[in-house]
């Protein structure tokens, strides 16, 4: 049952940009190897962190969407909690709230095409007698 | 030459007379007059409405901090509905919105003050 996720996860800030990526690429083997696919690969770069995490104040943040299953998902937590440089993950079950939007999306759709339909032209309000000048003198 | 001077100043010392304090007093009673007429209620608020509803925001994403942070108080708590008029709805995604940006350290638990 392949379902979308998302998995954000922050490493450590003292590591190097090329082990960072060497670190992605081995997250993204794990999950094509496991028969899940891979979405899309985003670092949303360094950040403070709201709170000391090992004693870090500073992290940086990669999130990672994915279509996986179950067992694989478990999996990829298993390596996250196990690779060093990984301080803190989560993992956001999103289908749910994507079929939600979807079907939001299309009531508004069908929506805006019955409004759109009836187009109501502005039609000149006919001038007002302007004769209601009354006689001060 | 003396009746030319007096002639002119007794109307001119009569219209200032009757324009200085009929100027002043026009706005003046219509200032009090106004919160006065609707008397019994104090002051009035605001009919609070829901800030999702309003603007039409379908999805509170975790990783939508600047959102986010106006929803929570300033030692990180959650402010509560009847101070902020979200809906039922939203106020329960924006909860948990909210707890998951606490966990990956995007927002605090508690903030240092």
């Amino acid at each position: 049952m392949q379902r979308f996720y998302e998995v954000m996860f922050i490493v450590r800030p003292d590591t190097q940009d090329e082990d960072v990526d060497k670190l992605i690429a081995g997250f993204e083997a794990t999950v094509t190897n496991g028969g899940g696919t891979i979405r899309s690969t985003e670092k949303l770069g360094r950040r403070k962190l709201a709170y000391t995490v090992r004693k870090f104040n500073e992290g940086n943040y990669i999130l990672l969407t994915i279509d996986a299953d179950g067992t694989l998902v478990h999996e990829l937590e298993r390596r996250l909690r196990v690779s060093e440089p990984v301080i803190k993950f989560i993992t956001v079950r999103m289908d749910e709230e994507q079929k939600r939007l979807d079907k939001i999306k299309a009531i508004r759709a069908t929506r805006k095409k019955l409004s759109a339909q009836p187009v109501p032209a502005p039609v000149e309000a006919a001038e007002a007698p302007a004769e209601a000048t009354p006689a001060s003198a | 030459m003396a009746d030319e001077t007096t002639t002119p100043r007794a109307p001119e010392g009569g219209a200032p007379h009757s324009g200085g304090p009929g100027g002043p007093r026009g706005p003046r009673t219509g200032g009090p007059g106004g919160p006065g007429g609707p008397g019994g209620r104090k002051f009035f608020r605001r009919k609070k409405v829901c800030k999702f509803c309003t603007e039409k925001i379908d999805a509170i994403p975790y990783r939508d901090v600047r959102l986010l942070q106006g929803f929570v108080a300033e030692r990180g708590k959650i402010v509560p509905r009847r101070l902020t008029g979200v809906c039922t709805t939203h106020q329960r995604r924006l909860t948990r919105a909210i707890k998951q940006a606490r966990n990956i350290a995007l927002l605090p638990f508690a903030a240092r003050y």
